[in-house]
């Protein structure tokens, strides 16, 4: 797939902290457990709307917020429930939220399409493919004129790639040399249309060339790599503007919960399950020695804990009055 | 009082806001140097330096996007949209980013951001630099929407736009650019949301906004003149929110009403205008059908005497009140 190969872990920059570690695998294992059981809610009926799942994405999510400072920012994708997770975001309101309920992050009124918290850095996540390339650069654009020591990182799709607002976005931001990390999280599928054929050129990060700015790719599934990689990302934008880094993963559940995968060798889907970024991690941490099976165990079992804690405060949780839909339209 | 023109006073808006608020900014296209299209922000950039009057490259969705982003992280972005049809070249971030994020995320955020953008016809651009498109922007919950008829409301009304924590988007009329009136040098605003009686009557209502207004006083002292009637012209000056007390204690004085815009009728406010008559107690004070008076079903025609033929004039407008008299 790619030109050069992707960025995978290596001995040569610095690897995370074993907390960070740690805390990674927890962030993964939480939204693999967000996702499945908000994937049964739906088959229970029990959840009006839709939603993105990024079961096999968490890496490419995860990996990059570990990495971050507490006071950078991040824009979501529509599929960004690892990313608000790893964020720091309260499991609960996102929880809540996915139900509609009034104890939501956003009241309800948004749904899990538009999960954001900002007193938690997470300027949200955004139903039009593409739309947060140009606000993030706002972001990082706020960030100089405040003379703020802040990245900002805009999560988008291989599909947001083709919108008109990356080419505005990377040119903006490229010759304002704005500290904004354009992080392309390749999941290989628009919707329905494979990124082999909605692009013609074998490694999306070669387009960061046409902007005069550094680009790469990275083994979306791989974590370790995903951090190394968004570490170099966040210091490249600190010092010298911004960069395109490409996490290349798959997507392993339909685009929406109606999808079929009508489109695709269920073939193909189980070689992507194999390799999971969750197995890869815990893997990796026994055989460094850096965790224990029981540790790892016991974050797994911390992880399904907090989302059926979640589950239930959301469950729990009223609906909004009725006329919270009156509300908010303007400040 | 001394006399400055629509464009000095929008200058002038923007630089007093830049001076009080750092928080303030000005982006877009050929605003720095070159002074934007019109020559509106000539001069800023010697006082304000590049960090705050930004040129963009002709990128309008990052422009927008850009804005929405910097109001949702502490600034106030002005950003001028060198002609208001442009607009469509960044209605996302418009109408589903500015517009729809405050209620989206749960009041999280507020939107602090002023879009500037030059509308309407007769200088001679044709079809996609002359429109008037605020019944695009007013169908969108979410935005406020602005359309300044005389030198002091421009002022007054964008530094009341910069202040608030709304989306507003402020719609100059590029035929006032030149066009002078008394400006105060104090510190003041006009409120968003407040009608502004132009001339006083009790025969008819006209109801009008932009540079329809100055029209329709002509076309009432004509009226007045030749006919003795009375034309009440109640200048709406904001959009959204409309003042619609004003519009429903007009019409009920009057019980006659006309409604007069440049933009195209089909689908346009005057519909929502007269909606607003027509449901409202005023109804009952009618004399007659509520008329309008707007620009023609067509895009603006290039060819001088076609451009004209398409948008409201003084004769025609004084014809309509003559028709809503009989």
């Amino acid at each position: 797939m790619s030109t050069q190969p992707p960025h995978t872990t290596t001995t040569d920059a610095p690897l995370p902290p074993r907390d960070t570690l740690l805390r990674m695998f927890l962030q993964m294992s939480q939204t693999r457990c967000f996702e499945e059981t908000a994937a049964r809610l739906f088959t229970q009926g029990k959840v009006h709307g839709t939603a993105h799942f990024c079961i096999g994405e968490e890496a490419a999510g995860i990996g990059v917020t570990a990495a971050l400072e507490p006071q950078d920012l991040i824009y979501a994708t529509h599929r960004g429930h690892g990313q608000s997770i790893g964020k720091g975001m309260e499991i609960r309101r996102m929880m809540a939220e996915f139900l509609g309920k009034a104890t939501g992050v956003c009241k309800g009124k948004g749904g899990c399409m538009h999960i954001a918290d900002l007193s938690a850095g997470n300027l949200g996540a955004n139903g039009i493919v593409g739309a947060q390339l140009p606000i993030a650069v706002g972001a990082a654009l706020s960030t100089r004129l405040q003379k703020l020591d802040r990245v900002v990182i805009c999560f988008f799709g291989d599909g947001a790639s083709n919108e008109g607002t990356f080419h505005e976005a990377l040119n903006l931001a490229s010759i304002w040399k704005l500290p904004v990390v354009f992080l392309c999280v390749n999941n290989q599928y628009g919707m329905s249309m494979h990124v082999g054929d909605h692009v013609n050129v074998p490694d999306l990060s070669v387009r960061a060339a046409a902007y005069g700015i550094p680009g790469w790719s990275a083994d979306g599934n791989d974590a370790v790599a995903v951090w190394q990689a968004a570490r170099r990302a966040r210091e490249i934008a600190r010092t010298q503007g911004p960069c395109l880094l490409v996490a290349n993963t798959y997507r392993i559940m339909g685009h929406s919960k109606s999808d079929n995968n009508a489109y695709r060798d269920k073939a193909v889907i189980e070689q992507w399950k194999a390799r999971c970024p969750i197995k890869r991690l815990r893997a990796w941490l026994l055989e460094r020695g850096l965790a224990s099976e029981q540790e790892l165990d016991a974050l797994s079992a911390r992880a399904r804990h907090d989302i059926d804690d979640a589950l239930a405060f959301a469950e729990a949780s009223p609906d909004p009055e009725p006329a919270a839909a009156f509300t908010d339209v303007y400040a | 009082m001394r006399e400055i023109t629509y464009a000095q006073a929008i200058r002038e808006a923007l630089a007093e806001e830049l001076r009080r608020d750092p928080a303030v900014f000005f982006m877009g296209e050929d605003v720095a140097a070159y002074g934007g299209a019109f020559g509106v922000s000539a001069g800023l950039l010697a006082e304000f330096g590049p960090e705050r009057i930004r040129d963009t490259p002709i990128s309008e969705a990052a422009i927008m996007g850009a804005a929405v982003g910097a109001a949702m992280t502490g600034l106030r972005p002005v950003v001028e949209i060198m002609f208001s049809d442009f607009v469509s070249c960044c209605f996302d971030g418009l109408c589903n980013q500015a517009a729809k994020t405050r209620y989206m995320f749960g009041g999280q955020t507020a939107m602090p951001l002023v879009v500037r953008a030059p509308a309407g016809s007769g200088t001679g651009a044709a079809g996609q630099h002359s429109q008037s498109p605020e019944a695009w922007i007013c169908n969108v919950p979410g935005l406020k929407v602005v359309a300044p008829s005389t030198p002091h409301d421009a002022k007054g009304l964008l530094k009341a736009a910069i202040r608030d924590d709304n989306p507003v988007v402020f719609l100059e009329q590029k035929l006032l650019y030149r066009t002078k009136g008394e400006v105060p040098e104090a510190d003041y605003t006009v409120p968003l949301g407040q009608a502004a009686c132009r001339r006083d009557g009790r025969h008819l209502t006209v109801l009008t906004y932009g540079r329809m207004v100055a029209r329709c006083l002509e076309a009432a002292e004509r009226l007045a003149a030749e006919d003795g009637a009375e034309a009440e012209v109640l200048d709406l000056r904001t959009l959204v929110p409309l003042d619609r007390e004003a519009v429903i204690a007009s019409a009920r004085k009057t019980g006659r009403v006309l409604i007069v815009h440049e933009a195209c009728q089909t689908g346009g406010f005057g519909g929502e205008l007269a909606a607003v008559v027509a449901g409202s107690d005023a109804f009952f004070y009618l004399d007659a059908p509520v008329r309008r008076l707007c620009g023609a079903d067509t895009p603006i025609p290039y060819n001088p005497t076609l451009e004209a033929s398409v948008v409201p004039t003084t004769d025609s407008i004084a014809a309509a009140l003559r028709d809503l008299l009989r």
